[in-house]
């Protein structure tokens, strides 16, 4: 069976994320470590993708600066989200090689993912045909964006578990967008660690792989 | 040459959108260096090279959804084991004008990009081009510091060569300015070239490439595509994620207005005095909507799964045409705004959006909306619910009619056409008709004072 590790970084600013994620990515491909599972939390922060246009970050910058969020540039494709305490960032460093060549089907099985652990909390979600992400009949709960290189993960999903919701509405432009909700907002009492702790059993189930809990190396602490 | 393809990235993916270019035309890339980017589905992917050479022909442009397996771009194998010079050796090489012909129609169905090295005979042809190419050719290089989105959005649309531009911001980095006046100094100087005209231009095409505008040849493409703004698709998304939710109907009424005329027509010069800002007519028609919706609080509710939520304050949204797009900024409380108020809100509103100096929260919140297409002469329309409102009223074009009076005399009256589109999973035609006959009623016995 294959081996996931998985551990939890607790608060991580978003450009060092990026930076541990690309220098594991270089790892996995040189197949010097196994899969790999990261749950994190950013800072206020608001990122723009490949494609992203400015103008919709709708708030202006001096209202951004006062809430403490941080705008940066990522080499995630699509456009403008939002990443705050309260919501679990799940990074998956997976070679699909070993797993399955498809990249819908990895998009897919991470929503099964998330759509397995919010059921152990008895929040029902499910899938929006034509849309990525998951869904509760109230909004969208789960963000999903990824990137891949040579069959090698990065980035992955987020997860609003108490996340303050207000802050989507800097980036939301017309309003034109579907509302987003969260776990708590959907009546669920817990935290992140616990919504980790059931991600991580789903992600075995799905993957079908070993989960292993990693050690906190330097370079995780970094 | 060694065809690229469009990859296929799963079993029931089909086609993919070429995101970004890693390469450009003319450069030189190593087998299995990233070459090219492609979207599908949220997940972005970087494509290697399928063999070593100088990439020749770029056949897809950034942003265009191709089918799987079409090629996307061709590659001239630098013959052997040449490993060859590395990227700065390289771009001394010319760089093609990307080769517009459309994309060949069905490549050969393979797993995987082909990587077969092909015959030699490639290889004399590609030294013969290189020899015969002036040396001082534009190439397309490495550009100074992180590029903004901004600034890439603008070389796109401008199809510009960023390692021209000299940068001015910090650590050399390309701003906003630099590619306007890199702009305004092509396009002076693609004037003077066409005035110093014919001999000189024959002899350095290559050299004139990135410096006149692209010039449609005469059998012009029958097409053209164009990427979606943001707006434009979250728009787009929005529409029908809205006639998927709710069971539009709309029912029209006919109101008389002649009487919000004569009295706008009174009171419009002094109005404009006293505050600045002329009065229109749709201060009446929010006035008379918000009263309304006081008395028939169903049509100011909202659907949450199998609840109602009604809202116990007013707030409605007035749509805003904006020059590519639509934008929906809420008065807040309209209902406890006077004319004046609510003529002052929307000044302010609709400036302000199509200035994009809105606030998050100006644009959210909203129980009901208003869309005025009489102001650009339709008559009566059938607009879409704004979500999660359940009714959006439309106005139509103020215009004046014989009108058989309760009298029976037949007599010119101003009149419009009110539609309201309304949710029937919450309302019936029934209230949805009450509704709108109050607003009428309200418009046409008009008696409240506006100065």
């Amino acid at each position: 069976m294959r081996r996931c590790e998985y551990r939890e970084l607790g608060r991580v600013r978003y450009r060092q994320a990026c930076e541990l994620q690309r220098r594991l990515v270089e790892r996995r491909k040189a197949q010097e470590i196994p899969d790999q599972l990261l749950f994190l939390e950013h800072p206020h922060v608001i990122t723009l993708g490949r494609n992203a246009q400015p103008e919709n970050i709708v708030a202006e910058e001096d209202v951004l600066r006062r809430a403490g969020v941080e705008v940066c540039e990522t080499d995630r494709g699509g456009d403008v989200t939002y990443h705050g305490p309260g919501q679990l960032i799940g990074y998956p460093i997976l070679d699909l090689g070993a797993w399955k060549r498809d990249v819908a089907a990895y998009v897919g099985a991470l929503e099964e993912t998330i759509i397995g652990a919010l059921a152990e909390f008895g929040v029902a979600a499910h899938r929006e045909p034509g849309m990525r992400g998951v869904w509760t009949k109230n909004g969208k709960i789960a963000a999903i964006g990824v990137h891949i290189s040579r069959w090698v993960t990065s980035h992955g999903f987020a997860l609003n578990v108490t996340t303050d919701l207000d802050y989507f509405r800097f980036i939301v432009p017309c309003g034109l967008t579907k509302p987003v909700t969260s776990m708590e907002r959907e009546g669920a009492q817990t935290g992140c660690s616990d919504v980790a702790a059931a991600l991580v059993r789903h992600f075995g189930r799905v993957f079908e792989c070993e989960m292993v809990l990693g050690e906190r190396t330097e370079e995780m602490a970094s | 040459m060694i065809d690229v393809i469009m990859p296929q990235m799963g079993e029931s993916i089909t086609e993919g959108t070429l995101t970004r270019w890693l390469k450009q035309a003319g450069d030189r890339v190593e087998r299995d260096e990233p070459l090219f980017e492609i979207s599908t589905d949220k997940v972005d992917t970087e494509i290697p090279a399928p063999a070593a050479g100088v990439l020749k022909e770029v056949l897809v442009k950034e942003g265009d959804t191709v089918a799987i397996n079409t090629v996307v771009a061709r590659i001239e194998e630098e013959g052997g084991a040449a490993a060859g010079p590395k990227a700065e050796e390289a771009e001394t090489a010319p760089a093609e004008p990307a080769v517009t012909v459309p994309a060949a129609a069905e490549a050969p169905a393979a797993e995987a990009p082909a990587s077969e090295p092909q015959a030699p005979a490639a290889v004399a042809e590609a030294k013969a081009v290189e020899a015969g190419a002036p040396p001082e050719a534009p190439a397309r290089g490495e550009v100074k510091g992180p590029i903004s989105p901004l600034v890439r959005r603008l070389a796109r649309e401008h199809n510009l060569d960023l390692s021209l531009i000299k940068g001015t911001g910090a650590g050399g980095r390309i701003t906003k300015q630099d590619v306007e006046a890199y702009l305004a100094e092509r396009k002076a100087a693609s004037m003077g070239a066409a005035r110093a005209a014919a001999p000189a231009a024959e002899a350095a095409p290559a050299a004139g490439v990135e410096k006149v505008e692209p010039v449609e040849p005469a059998g012009a493409p029958k097409i053209r595509v164009e990427a979606m703004s943001t707006m434009r698709q979250k728009i787009a998304e929005h529409m029908v994620y809205s006639k998927r939710t709710s069971a539009h109907v709309t029912t029209v009424h006919r109101a008389d207005v002649t009487k919000i005329v004569k009295l706008r027509n009174a009171l419009k010069g002094q109005f404009q005095e006293r505050y600045g800002f002329s009065l229109t007519y749709m201060p009446f028609f929010t006035r008379a909507a918000a009263q309304a919706l006081r008395e028939f609080p169903l049509v100011n509710a909202s659907i949450d799964g199998t609840n109602i939520v009604y809202h116990n304050e007013i707030h409605i949204g007035i749509a805003v045409a904006l020059d590519n797009g639509l934008i929906v900024p809420v008065i807040r409380h309209a209902d406890a705004l006077s004319i004046v108020g609510l003529q002052r809100a929307i000044v302010d509103l609709a400036g302000r959006a199509r200035a994009k100096k809105l606030k998050p929260d100006e644009v959210q919140g909203g129980t009901f909306s208003i869309t005025n297409f009489g102001s650009f002469g339709s008559l009566f329309a059938t607009p879409v619910i704004n979500q999660p409102n359940v009714a959006i009223l439309g106005v139509g074009a103020i215009t004046k009619e014989p009108v058989v009076t309760a009298d029976d005399a037949i007599a010119i009256r101003s009149v419009c056409f009110l539609s309201l589109t309304f949710d029937h999973r919450l309302i019936d035609g029934a209230l949805a008709d009450q509704f709108t006959s109050r607003v009428k009623e309200i418009l046409e016995d008009w008696d409240e004072k506006v100065l």
